[in-house]
């Protein structure tokens, strides 16, 4: 057992040394046939990354999927032994009193003495990254033991220390088990694994990209007092230029496995030169960019005196396919209190309950909505807004008969569709689809696009395949897609390209209400302002009505009329989009003040007016 | 926990009740008269008659069944000719052919599966998770390549071939061991266990194939999944990895599939039972089958089914009690 204690984190004064030295770090994957030669499909992930990290310093890596971020925060901790990657360069580790370590080349029982205690690590997916058979804080503890050989008492006083500082209550958590919290707090979980030993290097890997907006900002906020608490190094990965911009001091841009921008934070994304960095944060939605239907120029007040910046010109324009189809709609007046008007209400929600049945262990039933009254005007586009457990997805999936209401009805066109049986709702369905987050999950990978496009059609009657082909060929096409993939499977196309046909599935009924759950949300930032753009186009298209339903408050904004707020099962505002600055229920304005934003120095502001909230 | 036994225990006697009635469809559609068979050779009609009416054949078929489930929780009284036998609850019967109430046939013979079916499990445990951890060890290699052939060698080869190749080498070329003649454990342990050795062994060879295979993919499975890559980054060795982590994995799946194997296996191990003589329940319902001894099949019958039902409660009971995750 390996007895390397950890050297007491002292912050070096003036000119630190480097702990972390990347140089000219490349990682390739072989093909299929395990050759590493190009023409047999092996792939570069990374190539020439090099960089020096500081003690108490933040680097931040972004990129889009694919970009070789996550690759690279594999290798710092040598994690691609034992698979086929090969990386070449140099990952050295500095620590007090020892040579430097070289991470790539170093003996495996070495490394695995500095994986924890010098080199720790948080993983993108906190809901899967910790053992579900084991408690927590024993989990946290075996760490412990397992590097400093520590007795089970010291162990776990250690282990509820770190659980302490995290913000987990360790006299009443210690002993639960992963599935008995919540997504951010198995996320601090893991951050007080990777604190029990002090270690000089912390990677992130996406650490708030699984989680509510609330809880991103008090995660990274967690991670910025840790850092500067006890000098670690953090090396910070993320697609998200919001998450990136508040905490990094300085900020590597990642395309393709090369490194195309780097620099100081406000440098980068205050005024990137790179045209890629800017298309990044171009496509980044924004709290504070000119809605186009909005007519009065409204700087966002981000909560609390936040002094933040004027919304930066041509950044805005993202959303712009929006203009022609929200113009003469607007934001039509008496918003709030516009449940009365009905007719022009294409889906009513009156007194909604959605409760789904607890455990057998005689739980309480859990309440996923408690009477939500709403409308969905003809022709508008409604968003929907909240963190995980809101209840906003199971409105959606009710609102097209998914799910069936315990209490209350929904009426469609004054119909109550939980009235609705056999061919009658069999026939109405084309009228109310839906678009599912995860395009991976929701797509049959046995299916051709083309195919799954056609299934709906299928399955109301049509039977000639040539007909069959024809319209969804020709759905695909207005979705963006070329007819030619329609013979393609989801995996052999992108994120973005699956998530079109999801959405042509959706329309080729050729339905009066879509209800899109999180549409963009698996996707990244600049394919999801592409498929936000198509939303918008499509609507006017089909002259659909919208009910977009995401976490995001930026997206939303940015395709919605109107926005219903939600939180535990109730709407606890409704409000036209342009308004959103004027919202005026403190929930609202919360999820507005931890929205991340791509600017550096707004997004400090924004962390300050947080702390001194908190 | 004591909601889901008592669900549970109605669901087993409905299907209890389901199984006996399809037996006695079964028994009343096949060819055959049960009562020619007992009543011998040279039968003359007047006690052909007798005889029927004694095993209660000539009365309709719900009747028989009923007096069946009657007998089943009040008990019964059988004439044997010359004296009355009484059969108290729970009564399965009375088997005319062996003079004998069921319930105690089958007590008798339930001990030898139980201790079969027991030891053979225990081998098989050893054997199969310990190979599947080793070949998971090192997927693809040689020794993992080879553990799978020889599990697989193994698994195909039918149980009395097994057997009878067990039996020669170690009491005929070997003669380490006597041949097997079944010693109850209260009489001598330690004859019971020799005794029972190479009965377990050739079960447990080609049981423990199937625990060998779940074992490997349970754990490789598990290997790849976050919270393995977790331990990895902070520092566990890969044996550790394997071996207190990933087999977490494979745990639940394997107490099931045992849990099951254990419930079938002791509801009689035909062959195995006949190679090797064990008086047990396995040969018992081929003779009573082959005899049209109905209440013995129909006994054994909803023994098996018992065991099946509680072998399946208690697959529940620890997969609840191995996955924090699974309430029940």
């Amino acid at each position: 057992m390996g007895t390397s204690v950890p050297p007491p984190a002292s912050v070096l004064p003036a000119a630190p040394l480097p702990v972390l030295q990347v140089e000219d770090l490349s990682i390739r994957f072989p093909g299929p046939g395990g050759s590493l030669a190009d023409d047999q499909g092996a792939v570069t992930a990374l190539h020439g990354l090099s960089f020096d990290l500081a003690p108490g310093q933040v680097i931040g890596i972004v990129g889009e999927s694919g970009s070789g971020k996550s690759a690279a925060a594999l290798a710092l901790l040598g994690l691609h032994r034992g698979t086929a990657a090969q990386v070449g360069g140099a990952i050295r580790l500095h620590r007090e009193g020892l040579p430097p370590m070289d991470v790539t080349t170093v003996g495996d029982e070495e490394l695995r003495r500095v994986r924890g205690s010098e080199l720790a690590m948080v993983f993108q997916e906190p809901l899967t990254s910790l053992d579900p058979y084991r408690r927590v804080g024993t989990q946290i503890a075996a760490v412990h033991r397992l590097h400093n050989g520590s007795n089970r008492a010291t162990a776990r006083k250690h282990a509820a220390e770190a659980l302490d500082r995290v913000g987990i209550d360790s006299a009443t958590r210690y002993g639960a088990y992963p599935h008995e919290f919540s997504g951010g707090m198995r996320q601090r979980a893991l951050i007080a694994m990777a604190l029990v030993l002090r270690p000089r290097v912390l990677v992130a890997d996406e650490p708030t990209t699984a989680l509510d907006v609330t809880v991103q900002a008090q995660i990274l906020d967690l991670l910025d007092g840790l850092r500067a608490e006890t000098g670690m190094g953090l090396v910070l990965i993320s697609h998200d230029l919001g998450v990136v911009a508040g905490i990094a001091d300085d900020v590597l841009v990642l395309r393709r496995g090369e490194v195309v921008e780097r620099g100081p934070a406000m440098t980068v994304l205050g005024a990137p030169e790179h045209e890629y960095t800017k298309a990044l944060l171009a496509a980044v939605p924004r709290l504070d960019s000119v809605l186009p239907a909005q007519r009065k120029s409204a700087p966002l007040p981000a909560s609390v005196p936040t002094p933040v910046s004027a919304p930066v010109p041509a950044k805005a324009e993202v959303g712009g396919a929006v203009a022609e189809e929200t113009d003469g709609q607007g934001a039509s007046a008496g918003v709030g209190e516009g449940e009365g008007a009905g007719e022009d209400a294409l889906v009513r929600v009156e007194k909604l309950t959605v409760r789904y049945p607890g455990g057998s262990r005689g739980g309480s039933d859990v309440h996923a909505l408690k009477g939500v009254d709403l409308t969905v005007r003809r022709g508008e586009s409604l968003g929907i807004v909240g963190e995980s457990g809101s209840g906003k997805t199971t409105l959606g999936r009710t609102l097209v008969r998914l799910l069936e209401p315990t209490e209350g009805r929904v009426l469609y066109r004054g119909q109550d569709i939980g009235a609705w049986r056999g061919r009658t709702l069999r026939h109405s369905r084309r009228e109310l689809q839906m678009v599912f987050q995860d395009p991976t999950s929701s797509l049959n990978p046995r299916r051709s696009l083309g195919d799954s496009v056609a299934e709906p059609l299928r399955v109301q009657g049509l039977r000639d395949p040539r007909r069959l082909r024809a319209e969804a060929g020709e759905l695909l096409e207005r979705v963006g897609l070329n007819s030619a993939l329609y013979d393609r499977y989801p995996h052999q196309v992108s994120g973005g390209q699956r998530q079109r046909a999801a959405i042509a599935r959706a329309l080729i009924l050729k339905p009066q209400l879509v209800v899109c759950d999180e549409p963009v949300s698996a996707l990244d930032v600049t394919t999801q302002a592409q498929v936000v753009a198509l939303l918008a186009q499509l609507r006017a298209d089909f002259d659909l009505t919208l009910v977009f339903i995401a976490h995001d408050l930026a997206v939303v904004r940015q395709v919605s009329d109107r926005i219903a707020v939600m939180r535990q099962g109730q709407v606890v505002e409704t409000l036209a989009a342009a308004d959103l600055a004027d919202a005026s229920h403190p929930y609202t304005r919360a999820l507005l003040a931890a929205a991340p934003v791509p600017d550096p120095e707004a997004a400090r502001e924004q962390r300050k007016a947080r702390a001194a909230v908190a | 926990m004591t909601r889901f036994l008592l669900r549970r225990l109605f669901g087993a006697l409905g299907v209890l009740l389901a199984l006996s009635a399809v037996v006695y469809a079964i028994f009343y559609l096949i060819p055959g008269d049960p009562a020619v068979l007992a009543c011998g050779k040279g039968c003359t009609a007047p006690q052909l008659e007798a005889v029927r009416h004694s095993l209660g054949t000539d009365r309709p078929i719900v009747v028989q069944y009923w007096t069946f489930l009657t007998t089943l929780v009040a008990g019964h009284s059988f004439n044997t000719g010359p004296t009355t036998v009484w059969c108290s609850a729970p009564c399965l019967g009375y088997s005319y052919q062996s003079s004998e109430p069921v319930t105690q046939m089958l007590l008798q013979r339930l001990p030898v599966d139980v201790s079969l079916t027991l030891g053979a499990a225990v081998m098989w445990l050893l054997l199969g998770i310990g190979a599947g951890l080793y070949s998971a060890r090192r997927p693809g290699s040689l020794r993992d390549r080879a553990t799978t052939f020889t599990v697989l060698t193994l698994s195909s080869t039918p149980v009395f071939i097994l057997a009878l190749f067990l039996l020669v080498v170690a009491c005929v070329w070997l003669q380490v061991l006597p041949f097997p003649n079944y010693v109850p454990i209260t009489e001598d342990p330690g004859q019971w266990a020799q005794n029972l050795i190479l009965p377990w062994l050739a079960i447990a060879l080609v049981s423990a194939a199937t625990y060998a295979r779940l074992t490997r993919s349970g754990v490789l499975e598990t290997l790849s999944l976050d919270h393995i890559r977790t331990l990895r980054a902070y520092g566990w060795s890969e044996r550790r990895i394997v071996t207190r982590h990933a087999i977490r994995g494979a745990l639940p799946t394997l107490a099931t599939m045992a849990a099951m194997d254990i419930g079938t296996t002791m509801a009689g191990a035909v062959f195995t039972e006949t190679m090797f003589g064990l008086p047990g329940l396995g040969k018992l319902v081929v003779d009573s089958a082959s005899s049209l001894d109905l209440p013995v099949v129909c006994g054994i019958t909803l023994l098996a089914g018992t065991l099946i039902i509680l072998a399946n409660t208690a697959a529940d009971v620890l997969n609840a009690a191995l996955d924090p995750r699974v309430r029940i």
